[in-house]
């Protein structure tokens, strides 16, 4: 059972820094407050930077799940 | 709308901004903001705009692309000599931004036509160089209701202010009336250093996005002057005239006017 319900998700596997942040950014801006969004991201640098500045902007992250494929995807709530 | 990855790559250092964001940027994208004069104010302010993603920008003059321009009016390459300034400032800004619409007005903006230009706009930017054309654009805003930013440079000097209807005063409540013909030289017989242009044009911009976006503070109010010579900015808090011939309750003048032109001038057209 998930402990959270995703509302959205949105895969920033195809850009790179910056865009990365922006693409998970304009997505996050689409949410009401408190809805949940699946960020699908790449090793390396987004995973790296993504969480800390979605964090910056005062969004709650609650999970960065790591699959097997190189990939992530973290989970944030909106505030 | 939603952002296709080339737009969010074009826009990230604006969407990455807390008072610009996505919405900001969508705001940008649905605006309409008219330049009069592709000259040296309006060279890098369309420049800006065009590069800032603002989705319609028209361009207004009558001119065609003259030597003695290239010193300021960054817009215009030399190629472009003899060419309207307004297709020249067209190609400028769609050559770094082909994704916005470009309207150009090959015409001098008079009491005849500039209502219904204006009308089609959001906010509009005066990059004019004489007197009579100030005058003509504030009382035509002001009647139509339209935010517009003036500029004015002169040798190593430029100053702004923006009016917004109904927030402070209107250019006619500072400044009632041309000055007397003659009494003050055209940048033409004073001489003016472009980057003068370049700051004071960028100012206009910068207001613009301001608007469109609701970020920040605007310069209702306020006229903000610059001497490049001593590198002072300055801002001068100024009050709505209750008596303003345009934008008071006592309005004396009901439709846009044409005041004439300094026969200097009229000879160079």
């Amino acid at each position: 059972m998930a402990e959270y319900r995703i509302t959205d998700t949105v895969d920033i596997t195809d850009v790179v820094c910056p865009v990365t942040f922006v693409k998970a950014k304009v997505a996050l801006e689409e949410l009401e407050e408190g809805e949940i969004l699946s960020v699908h991201m790449n090793d390396g640098e987004p995973v790296q930077n993504v969480p800390r500045s979605i964090k910056e902007e005062g969004h709650r992250v609650l999970k960065l799940i790591h699959n097997e494929d190189g990939t992530f995807d973290l989970i944030v709530q909106k505030a | 709308m939603a952002f296709t990855n080339e737009q969010l790559e074009r826009y990230s250092r604006h969407i990455i901004l807390k008072e610009i964001g996505p919405k900001g940027q969508k705001k940008l994208m649905q605006a309409r903001v008219l330049i009069i004069g592709a000259g040296g104010l309006g060279a890098p302010a369309a420049l800006y705009l065009a590069a800032a993603g603002v989705g319609t920008i028209g361009i207004a003059d009558a001119d065609v692309v003259d030597l003695s321009n290239l010193q300021r009016q960054v817009i215009h390459s030399t190629a472009d000599i003899g060419r309207p300034k307004v297709e020249s400032a067209r190609d400028s800004m769609l050559a770094i931004n082909p994704e916005i619409d470009v309207h150009t007005y090959y015409e001098y903006i008079t009491s005849e036509n500039i209502s219904g230009i204006i009308r089609d706009y959001d906010f509009i930017l005066d990059g004019t160089d004489n007197f009579p054309a100030k005058f003509l654009i504030n009382d035509a805003c002001v009647l139509e209701e339209k935010p517009f930013s003036h500029a004015g440079i002169i040798r190593f000097e430029g100053q702004l202010m923006t009016y917004v209807p109904g927030e402070g005063p209107c250019y006619r409540c500072v400044f009632k009336e041309p000055p007397p013909k003659d009494l003050v030289p055209t940048c033409r017989e004073a001489g003016v250093i472009g980057a003068v242009a370049g700051v004071i044009g960028c100012l206009q911009a910068m207001e613009a996005v301001k608007y469109i976006t609701g970020a920040g503070d605007l310069l209702t109010g306020r006229l903000l002057t610059y001497d490049a010579l001593k590198m002072q900015f300055r801002t001068i808090r100024l009050p709505r005239d209750s008596h303003c011939a345009v934008c008071s309750g006592e309005r004396t003048i009901h439709a846009p006017f044409d005041y004439e032109l300094p026969s200097c001038d009229l000879k160079n057209r």
